[in-house]
């Protein structure tokens, strides 16, 4: 093992860092407002209405990071033909046999532990890549079904644009029970998420930890950047 | 039936009405159809020279809540609408006749007025078995909503069941009741929701009708905008208990009695399009959360599928009648981190193996010579 010979790979860039962050702090964001507005905390405040606004609060809190959440993540759609060849929308489709080999690779090494060739990919590997196309899918479907639910409060035309799916989902409660399911993808996937880049890093102590700080990576020599 | 049709201002004449009385009756209907003051004369205008629209009502598979709905209308009078100012012809529930005189008044009607008449549906229609669930003179709905709808004017749909199915096509259901705009295509399809609809609410849209000839504005559903643009939940006299994260948590807490919000209990009002909280029920004395009960979304699809009724959020199918999207998260939330924690200690014996092992071969002088770790 020639560990000494290792050079650093200038893999994620700002936009694509920036997305990543803007993006976890709304889905976070997203997440635990969503959370309360489905089960509001039991506050007996013993009031008046007049003196209160949190859940107005709450529920503000939630459409502005939905909002920042949304344009973030057109934002990164764009990057997928802008950016650099780690950022590229073909490394999320595997539409290659290549990719395809590396998925079931990944799942027999990384995930069922087994003895096997490690995987060497400088970027998202395969089935990174696939798992996050999964998450784009979760995006769009927690934007149209949020912008629709919205849509019935606001006038405005972009929330009006995704109207639609209120009558094709069968009404406003089926539209509000699938966007709810939905968020339990986003904290699974989240803790499988955090756990999986502390476990790269742990193993293969490649710096996957900081690369989303400051955008290196750290490769052995021999390992040629993919050409994607 | 005589063969010349009155206009609905003659036929008050005849029945003994004065002009100031048609002129009062005229203001009633235009509020009752949302109209604004400076419409009152296109309306008295509509009905001093239009002739009175012949009407059919049927009844499928429903409980005729609507009917009863619709006879406890106030303003304007429903007498005044149904038995004098339209001509409802053939209705199962009102009508006189029974038999085969009932059956020709209906022919009558559809042969005479061709394309004229208005048809009012009031239940689904079952379609299995070649809907044998539900006929009417030897005939199967189906077969009668067909033959009507061919040459009517319009359709207006009463109620949850005509418009969406209601309980009839709540899972299974058995009989596969449908809705009427799923049967029929090709002619202007009114929904008027609600378990029943609101007696207003439906003078408002037949008024509409009368007054204007034409159908009105209608939502992505086929609902009339005027009363089923706007959620139970914005015209709610409760929602500044929701915005201050007021709650019932039961209905025998503290918080009933000060009158806070019922989201918690279940109320449907955030997903429910009507116009309960602004006409209310019977003259406008309550309605449902006005009287402390939760809406039940009696206006939406499905919603006897949507249950629990004191529930925020549905059961989850397949696990149980209490068990909730936030359950089935938790469930697989809690496998997940099992699974990571197993992952974790796999992961762990793994790298001290691949520690032990480098370690024992940089020790190994030949290892030294070529860098080692």
């Amino acid at each position: 093992m020639e560990r000494n010979s290792i050079r650093r790979v200038y893999v994620w860039q700002l936009p694509v860092r920036f997305y990543h962050w803007l993006n976890a702090l709304t889905v976070t964001t997203s997440v635990i407002t969503g959370y309360l507005i489905g089960k509001p905390l039991a506050i007996q405040l013993g009031r008046e209405a007049s003196f209160g606004y949190w859940f107005g609060t709450v529920r503000f809190i939630h459409f502005l990071a939905a909002f920042v959440f949304f344009f973030n993540f057109l934002f990164r759609i764009y990057w997928g033909f802008a950016g650099n060849r780690y950022a590229d929308w073909k490394n999320f489709i595997p539409t290659r046999r290549k990719q395809w080999k590396e998925v079931g690779q990944i799942l027999k090494v990384d995930v069922l532990q087994a003895e096997g060739k490690p995987i060497e990919s400088v970027g998202h590997n395969s089935l990174a890549g696939l798992t996050y196309f999964l998450t784009f899918l979760a995006f769009l479907f927690q934007s149209v079904t949020g912008f629709g639910m919205y849509s019935a409060m606001s006038n405005a035309w972009l929330p009006r644009l995704f109207a639609w799916i209120v009558p094709l989902m069968g009404g406003d409660f089926a539209v509000r029970q699938w966007h709810h399911m939905m968020m339990w993808f986003f904290i699974i996937f989240s803790m499988v998420h955090v756990y999986l880049v502390f476990y790269h890093d742990y193993v293969e102590g490649r710096g996957i930890l900081s690369s989303m700080a400051g955008g290196w990576k750290f490769i052995e020599k021999e390992v040629q950047p993919k050409a994607e | 039936m005589t063969d010349k049709r009155l206009t609905i201002w003659e036929q008050a004449r005849l029945h003994g009405y004065s002009r100031r009385d048609f002129i009062q009756f005229c203001g009633w209907i235009a509020a009752a159809a949302g109209i604004e003051a400076t419409g009152v004369p296109q309306v008295i205008a509509a009905l001093d020279t239009k002739p009175r629209l012949p009407v059919v009502w049927f009844h499928f598979q429903e409980c005729t809540c609507c009917s009863e709905s619709f006879i406890r209308s106030s303003h304007p009078i429903v007498s005044d609408i149904v038995l004098d100012k339209l001509s409802l012809d053939y209705t199962e529930t009102l009508q006189a006749a029974a038999g085969k005189q009932a059956e020709e008044a209906l022919h009558q009607t559809m042969t005479k007025y061709k394309g004229e008449y208005l048809m009012l549906v009031e239940g689904s229609v079952p379609t299995e078995e070649d809907g044998v669930y539900c006929c009417i003179g030897g005939r199967t709905a189906l077969d009668i909503v067909k033959e009507a709808a061919a040459n009517a004017k319009a359709i207006v749909c009463w109620g949850s069941c005509a418009s969406n199915g209601c309980i009839q096509a709540a899972k299974p259901n058995p009989t596969g009741a449908t809705p009427i705009h799923k049967l029929i295509s090709g002619k202007p399809i009114i929904n008027v929701p609600g378990c029943p609809p609101i007696a207003e609410v439906m003078a408002g849209t037949i008024v509409h009708l009368l007054a204007f000839d034409r159908i009105p504005q209608l939502d992505g559903l086929g609902r009339p905008k005027a009363f089923y643009s706007r959620r139970i939940h914005d015209t709610c006299y409760r929602r500044p208990n929701y915005d201050a994260g007021l709650f019932v948590e039961t209905f025998d807490d503290e918080n009933a009695r000060r009158g806070y919000c019922l989201y918690k209990v279940g109320c449907r009002g955030p997903v429910t399009y009507n116009s309960c909280g602004v006409m209310r029920w019977n003259n406008g004395v309550s309605y449902p959360i006005q009287s402390g009960h939760g809406c039940i979304g009696c206006t939406e699809a499905n919603f006897w599928d949507n249950g629990p009724f004191y529930q925020h959020l549905a059961s989850f199918p397949g696990f149980g009648i209490e068990s909730t999207a936030d359950t089935v998260g938790v469930t697989v939330g809690a496998i997940t981190a099992v699974g990571i924690a197993a992952h974790a200690i796999t992961t762990n014996i793994k790298k001290r193996r691949q520690l032990r092992q480098e370690i024992k071969n940089s020790d190994s002088p030949a290892e030294e010579k070529k860098g080692g770790e």
